[in-house]
């Protein structure tokens, strides 16, 4: 406990100015987590999913993991200049892979899903709040859509219409920012109650 | 010196120095300011109550220590209340640094309310593949983990025994804090296995996971520490988020002060400049 609000106190200490203190527990930091992940990366991942099935006997289809583990250690040819190309079968196995499940996942994701929810009724005489958030939501999306259309000069309705989508893009920004401010409040006072509660015992959170 | 020329010069430690006091002064002396549940938060808590009771649950921790103020105060909240309905958690990571964060709620919430490890809840740990992790455990979670963050052969475990991929699964519940996480959890399993999901993110993240909300690919969605203290407030299990929410109004109130002392010492000295 107390070596860890030492550390909080040695990086808060560079908001006054930056120090050996604050050095220190930078380095630390940047030293354990390596540690950490490569034993994180060993026990949780190339151990259960590699190492152990291929040293058990009766292992269904250890041809496969054997595949596996010759494209894992060809990347470590990168580090010889002669053997170099080998790497490139691991890689464009891992890029293949990726491509074809971001391609996908994202068609159907961001492309077809996103459409079909801008696709609203703009006027229900029922509900006319939903009406008003609908005409908002579309006439959002097709003026910052011509906002990004380049190939016609912004001028006139274009112009106009662009000048709308750039409105929309600045009220995105603002929330944005705003959660920003929200997310790093959090951290501090994360750290706040940390030191207060666990460390000094002062406050219970 | 005008007093605007010496506010432009003056040493920012003094707005470090000033935001540290207001931030800490309601940690010490809670306002206890109203806390109201926003539609995000609420269809999160109506999506999780939806949950029949008993059903299986995936939640997937994808956050390290550098969010957990965020994230932890709705993973409790999110674990309190699974369980509370007797739901049985299938917890997985896909940061290096999640595991035994999530590990440690699972256990001590597992604990308080008499459930047992292995039965009622696992934790399957870190595995690190992204989006590949995730096709690949929506085909077979044993395939993909075949041991569980202890080491425990998952074949051991009874809860194993009933589910294998997303088919006996009622409820995805994402803690995110970036990538991967519920942008990819998304496109990825959402989309491709239907199944209903929620997401509790870190506030910088949530703007990009409205759309996902306005859609209906996400049934709910808690942003940030707010987001936290009002699932909390839904839950009646006022924790860490609700106690902090004081010193996050403080620190905007302030925030919002200096963005408009700073914009009215520009205008007046471009103003003076002619």
């Amino acid at each position: 406990m107390w070596i860890a609000a030492a550390l909080t106190l040695f990086i808060f200490s560079f908001l006054y100015k930056d120090n050996p203190l604050y050095k220190f527990a930078e380095h630390l930091f940047v030293g354990v987590s390596a540690g950490y992940i490569v034993v994180q990366q060993f026990w949780q991942v190339l151990w259960p999913n590699l190492i152990e099935p291929i040293q058990t006997p009766g292992t269904l289809d250890v041809w496969k993991f054997w595949v596996g583990g010759i494209l894992c250690l060809l990347l470590f040819t990168r580090f010889s200049a002669k053997a170099s190309w080998l790497s490139r079968f691991a890689i464009a196995i891992i890029i293949g892979v990726y491509a074809g499940a971001k391609t996908t996942g994202f068609a159907q994701a961001e492309v077809v899903a996103q459409v079909q929810a801008t696709m609203l009724p703009l006027w229900n005489p029922a509900h006319l709040a939903d009406s008003f958030n609908n005409i908002v939501l579309a006439v959002g999306v097709v003026c910052t859509l011509v906002f990004f259309f380049f190939s016609t000069e912004h001028k006139g309705f274009v112009g106009g219409t662009a000048k709308l989508g750039i409105w929309y893009l600045m009220v995105s920004f603002g929330a944005a920012y705003g959660f920003t401010v929200m997310s790093r409040i959090s951290l501090l006072i994360g750290r706040f109650q940390f030191l207060l509660d666990n460390w000094l015992g002062i406050v219970r959170f | 010196m005008s007093l605007g020329d010496k506010l432009e010069k003056l040493d920012r430690r003094w707005i470090f120095l000033l935001m540290g006091v207001l931030v800490l002064l309601p940690l010490l002396f809670p306002l206890k300011l109203p806390i109201a549940v926003s539609g995000p938060a609420s269809r999160f808590y109506q999506a999780v109550e939806n949950v029949p009771n008993g059903s299986i649950v995936v939640i997937s921790g994808d956050f390290d220590p550098a969010s957990a103020p965020e994230l932890m105060p709705m993973t409790n909240s999110a674990v309190r209340h699974l369980f509370r309905k007797n739901c049985r958690i299938i917890a997985l990571e896909l940061w290096p640094g999640g595991p035994p964060l999530v590990d440690g709620v699972l256990h001590r919430i597992g604990n308080e309310l008499g459930k047992k490890y292995g039965t009622d809840y696992v934790n399957l740990g870190y595995k690190s593949g992204n989006e590949v992790v995730m096709l690949a455990f929506g085909s077979t979670f044993s395939g993909t983990f075949p041991n569980d963050y202890s080491g425990t052969p998952v074949s051991k475990l009874p809860l194993m025994e009933d589910v294998d991929n997303f088919d006996g699964v009622k409820l995805l519940v994402n803690i995110s804090a970036g990538t991967p996480g519920t942008k990819e959890w998304v496109q990825q399993a959402q989309g491709r296995y239907h199944i209903p999901m929620v997401s509790g993110s870190t506030a910088v993240q949530s703007p990009e996971l409205y759309p996902y909300l306005q859609s209906g690919q996400l049934l709910g969605l808690l942003g940030g520490m707010a987001g936290a203290a009002e699932y909390e407030k839904s839950t009646n299990f006022l924790g860490p988020a609700t106690k902090g929410m004081d010193a996050q109004s403080s620190a905007h109130v302030y925030i919002m002060f200096l963005i408009l002392l700073g914009n009215v010492i520009y205008f007046s000295r471009r103003g003076a400049k002619g």
